[in-house]
């Protein structure tokens, strides 16, 4: 990547629960560049989380960062102090949680809330800073922002609580927003004009975002580059128009073909057999290999390498160059 | 597939509201109604598998819990094979309340919180055989291994506990629980909307296929378009507790007239890069049903609002044949190519 502002090569982050050590994020690269927007695609427990939560160094009890690098405008995160630390979270890398109801304080006022996060990177007075509080709020689009700014999280709906959620990551001014699934709590219609609204900033401010979700209409919409997960490991990653049009590893055409689409009618949809594996025990060689339609012995035998074939094109799969796999997007 | 027309269930003018009360030691104080649902009618044709979508709060759950009764509506009839159920539910005897169960069942959002976590696979398939007793207890055990293979289990499945299941396996245990007591329309509320997506086709094409084999009614819910275009025959669409269009899903995706239903057709995002849709977005929020706008309740926030729309309420007429609307200015049927289908 020329431009790259974070880079996240082979992490891994390991949770040692009493059941066992649960590998939650295993092996995970991505980049982001510049102004970007990345979209981390994949179902429940394929590491999405972990991996923004690893960026901050914010991963939960007994979860640990054991190996890899994490870069961040060339300084290496998993090297700073805390002190240090500190100082990037909220300023440098924000934070949009997936539920607002429960990340939101319900003791305190909106204002108080914003003016918190501001007062603490900029050397500035309370009123300046509820000020400024005021500006996000509009910024975020939200109507009537002097009377929202003295109101508790229970007087707001759904979709304004996470649009005060944007401004409460906008605060700092950071340059990369890791948006956790910020859509998924909310209506259609709702998820909608925070789409609009996250796109719109994104041009605005040029921020670089991740986006983590997994919906890959949201993808589609909103992103330019995807890194596809599976049970914490990396499927592969490449351009938007790339990984829709060519999908490199079965299960991007998996993930592609068998969700009902509007435009595709009834016909019968393409299963993906059995469930998402256990990480405790994950299965030998490559992670997809039970449930893949083109799996070999040399899929169970062998964890493949994480290829580079083009620029920032990444795919894990030992026959990514056999398989022709048909996406249903390019017909 | 082609559709007989006999009508299994009908819906006339059903009414649920809720009251609410000021929160009170003594004294309570009525404060109002939600109106979660304000005379809704419908009706679902034998074979067929009826779609109701709307957003969270739009009274789809409730219609379903009335239609079987598990919440007592507030006014208005449901006839299920001609017989008016609030009747037998209200007056008749045991045995027919329970002969009108068996042949209703539900299929409920979230198989995490709807199996006794105490109970094995086993005991919660055959525990609708042991209410129902309509068949002898011997063949009990054959049943349920009979039911577990219907749904793709597999026999040792029987004996282990719902927290050893993936969700979409307890989703599967769900459906044969329901399937036990062989039921002629089986109400599926939200059935994949908490399973990863890798997992919901398998259980959409389940319910697809349990339908042809044997020959089930469904009243399907959710949120979700892309699955309602997939699996339903017709649909309609809510909006605080109304119904604002009703079509065959082909029309209703290719002409949907309702400013509602064109702007929630927009609202999905396709997963398509080259498609840029045109997105209609909605100012402001579902206003609360407590107090519902006058007139047409979706006016405040529809783009096609004319005088006429906050003073008096449409009725759902026919529109073209087959496609019932209540809209005083539909979306004009040659715009419809700018968004997603």
């Amino acid at each position: 990547m020329p431009d790259s502002l974070l880079h996240v090569q082979n992490l891994r982050t390991y949770f040692f629960t009493y059941a066992g050590i649960v590998k939650a994020v295993d092996d995970i690269s991505l980049d982001v560049g510049r102004g970007e927007t990345l979209g981390v695609v994949g179902e429940s427990g394929s590491g999405k989380t972990v991996t923004a939560q690893s960026v901050l160094r914010i991963v939960p009890s007994p979860g640990k960062i054991v190996g890899g690098t994490i870069e961040f405008e060339g300084k290496s995160l998993l090297k700073l102090r805390e002190k240090e630390m500190r100082r990037i979270r909220g300023k440098e890398i924000a934070y949009v949680p997936q539920d607002p109801t429960t990340t939101l304080d319900p003791v305190y006022r909106v204002g108080e809330q914003l003016s918190e996060v501001i007062m603490r990177h900029h050397n500035i007075s309370k009123r300046d800073a509820l000020a400024k509080s005021t500006d996000l709020l509009r910024n975020v689009e939200i109507p009537d922002p002097e009377i929202r700014i003295n109101q508790y999280p229970h007087e707001l709906s759904g979709g304004t609580k996470q649009r005060v959620a944007i401004a409460r990551a906008l605060a700092g001014d950071p340059t990369l927003i890791l948006a956790d699934e910020p859509t998924t709590a909310l209506d259609v219609t709702i998820q909608a004009q925070i789409l609009d609204l996250l796109k719109e900033l994104k041009n605005r401010l040029n921020v670089a975002m991740v986006l983590i979700t997994h919906d890959m209409g949201i993808v589609a919409d909103v992103c330019d580059r995807v890194t596809v997960l599976y049970a914490g490991q990396v499927c592969e990653s490449g351009t938007v128009e790339q990984v829709f049009e060519k999908p490199k590893h079965p299960y991007t055409q998996a993930l592609l073909t068998s969700v009902p689409n509007l435009a595709l009618r009834k016909q019968k949809l393409l299963v993906i057999p059995g469930n998402v594996p256990n990480l405790i025990e994950p299965p030998s060689g490559c992670r997809f290999n039970p449930r893949c339609p083109h799996a070999q012995q040399i899929c169970i035998d062998r964890v493949p390498e994480l290829e580079q074939i083009g620029e920032g094109r990444l795919v894990h799969c030992h026959r990514w160059k056999e398989l022709d796999l048909k996406s249903p997007v390019a017909s | 597939m082609t559709l007989t027309a006999e009508t299994v269930l009908e819906v006339r003018e059903l009414t649920k509201h809720f009251p609410v009360y000021e929160k009170g030691v003594i004294l309570k104080r009525k404060l109002g109604d939600v109106h979660a649902v304000d005379q809704v009618s419908f009706d679902i044709k034998k074979n067929e598998t009826f779609g109701l979508v709307g957003e969270s709060g739009c009274g789809k759950t409730t219609i379903a819990k009335c239609m079987l009764y598990l919440e007592p509506p507030t006014s208005g009839e449901i006839l299920f094979n001609e017989k008016n159920i609030t009747e037998i539910f209200k007056k008749a005897r045991k045995d027919q309340v329970l002969a009108l169960r068996r042949q209703m069942q539900y299929i409920f959002q979230n198989p995490y919180s709807s199996l006794d976590p105490r109970m094995t696979v086993a005991d919660i398939i055959m525990e609708p055989l042991e209410v129902h007793k309509h068949i002898p207890r011997n063949q009990w055990q054959d049943r349920m291994y009979e039911l577990l293979r219907m749904v793709g289990l597999e026999d040792y499945h029987a004996e282990r506990y719902p927290h050893e299941f993936s969700g979409g396996q307890r989703q599967r245990v769900c459906i044969a629980r329901a399937l036990a007591v062989d039921p002629q329309f089986i109400a599926a509320d939200e059935p994949v909307a908490s399973l990863d997506v890798s997992v919901r086709a398998q259980i959409l094409n389940l319910l697809q296929e349990l339908q042809q084999k044997l020959g089930i009614t469904y009243l399907y819910i959710s949120h979700d378009l892309s699955t309602v275009r997939h699996i339903c025959h017709r649909v309609a669409v809510m909006y605080l507790g109304k119904i604002v269009e009703i079509a065959e899903t082909d029309e209703l995706f290719e002409n949907p007239l309702h400013p509602y239903t064109v702007a929630l057709l927009s609202a999905i995002p396709v997963p398509d890069p080259k498609k840029k849709t045109h997105r209609i977005i909605l100012p402001g929020e579902v206003p609360s049903p407590v107090n519902p706008p006058p007139a047409c309740r979706f006016h405040p926030r529809c783009p096609r609002r004319i005088d006429i729309c906050s003073k008096v309420e449409p009725s759902l007429l026919e529109a073209r044949p087959g496609h019932w609307l209540a809209c005083h200015n539909p979306w004009p049927s040659k715009s419809t190519a700018s968004y997603n289908v």
